[in-house]
């Protein structure tokens, strides 16, 4: 163990002269405490401070061919807009004839995911093909509502989804609603 | 009636055996801790579930916040080429003691026009906040913007050294307005990068 024999050896004969024995024994415990805190502080800063990486795939934008467009059926289009104030808007269909009426949603497991998997799950059984996401982020917006919406589409592991500029009539929506 | 005796026990442990394996993944812990290095535009980043990684090489990172636009690109040879091309592209000539102190630099946020003053500068002083006013990104009638030329110039030179795609990823602040995100992504898809990275921190599923 960590103590030291330092009792002399007795070699020496007539060894009259006892030294006091004295154990070499040094208490550890605040060095383990120490250590401890350094490594909790190495391990937390090692592992959190890699940051994630969401891949984003933008679609094909041809600057000298702004009329190549792709069509999407717009009864399955789901558009979700992005207003301020961390409010979402979302319809489906066009923005002249909704098909459903326009709703103001939150972020988060209540708000924007249930409204994903509710109308994903209903276009589905109706025509039997997947639903297709745009998602309109306006200039209110900001880069965190972008993210998450992005998010939500992960979480809920929809294929079809695409980042579009808003159209004016859009942002009338939003305006109309307050969140713009 | 019989005294108990209870037999009185030392409460000291032997802490030897602890107090090793503690400083063993000490040792281990610091050897692999990679220094963080010091942003001239310090961002809070949104958070996400992905669990993605950022690779560590080919990387070039488009940094956003409060409007100013930041770029740096992952390794040193990558960047002394980059810079050697950009001064080609504006007529700029760099001392090779320039290109050395610039390959040094993680990320930059200026004019090409003043970088010289920027690379001239001790890290200290050049990563104060707010010092730098990020690169400019309008373009000029059908002129890229210098952002699209340090991008592209990035690629090529990536292409050169490493012979491997640069990989482009935004590290945005989380209150950033959306048109300036926008303005960046317009840049990206303007030299046909239609893919690329967003970088978030790490979030619960909730």
């Amino acid at each position: 163990m960590a103590e030291l024999d330092t009792s002399g050896g007795g070699k020496k004969k007539g060894g009259k002269i006892r030294s006091k024995k004295h154990t070499a024994r040094v208490d550890m415990t605040p060095m383990v405490d120490l250590m401890f805190l350094l490594i909790t502080f190495f391990m937390l800063t090692t592992t959190l401070a890699k940051p994630q990486a969401m891949d984003l795939a933008m679609p094909d934008k041809d600057v000298n061919k702004p009329e190549e467009q792709l069509d999407v059926a717009d009864n399955r289009t789901m558009n979700v807009l992005l207003g301020n104030k961390d409010r979402i808007e979302w319809y489906i269909g066009m923005a002249d004839n909704p098909l459903t009426p326009p709703t103001v949603e939150n972020y988060g497991k209540d708000g924007i995911r249930k409204a994903l998997l509710d109308q994903a799950k209903q276009i589905k059984a109706k025509y039997g093909k997947d639903i297709m996401v745009l998602i309109k982020p306006s200039d209110k917006s900001n880069y965190k509502n972008l993210v998450d919406i992005l998010d939500e589409i992960k979480i809920t592991n929809l294929q079809r989804y695409a980042i579009v500029d808003i159209a004016d009539a859009e942002v009338g929506l939003l305006k109309r609603d307050n969140i713009y | 009636m019989p005294k108990v005796k209870v037999p009185r026990k030392s409460t000291v442990i032997d802490m030897t055996a602890m107090c090793d394996v503690a400083s063993l993944l000490l040792t281990f812990f610091i050897l692999t801790a990679t220094a963080r290095q010091p942003e001239p535009l310090p961002v809070d980043t949104p958070s996400s579930t992905v669990k993605i990684k950022v690779p560590e090489t080919d990387i070039g990172t488009v940094t956003v916040g409060t409007g100013k636009v930041f770029f740096g690109v992952k390794g040193q040879l990558i960047r002394e080429r980059m810079l050697e091309k950009m001064g080609e592209r504006y007529k700029i000539q760099f001392t090779p003691e320039e290109k050395k102190r610039f390959s040094l630099m993680e990320s930059f946020g200026v004019d090409i026009h003043q970088l010289k003053q920027i690379i001239a500068m001790s890290g200290d002083a050049r990563n104060k906040a707010g010092l730098q006013p990020g690169i400019p990104m309008d373009s000029v009638g059908n002129t890229a913007s210098q952002l699209h030329d340090w991008i592209y110039n990035a690629r090529v030179a990536t292409k050169e050294v490493d012979d491997a795609q640069m990989r482009v990823s935004i590290k945005g602040d989380s209150k950033e307005a959306y048109p300036t995100i926008k303005k960046v992504i317009n840049i990206l898809q303007r030299q046909k990068v239609n893919k690329f990275s967003l970088i978030t921190s790490l979030e619960g599923l909730d």
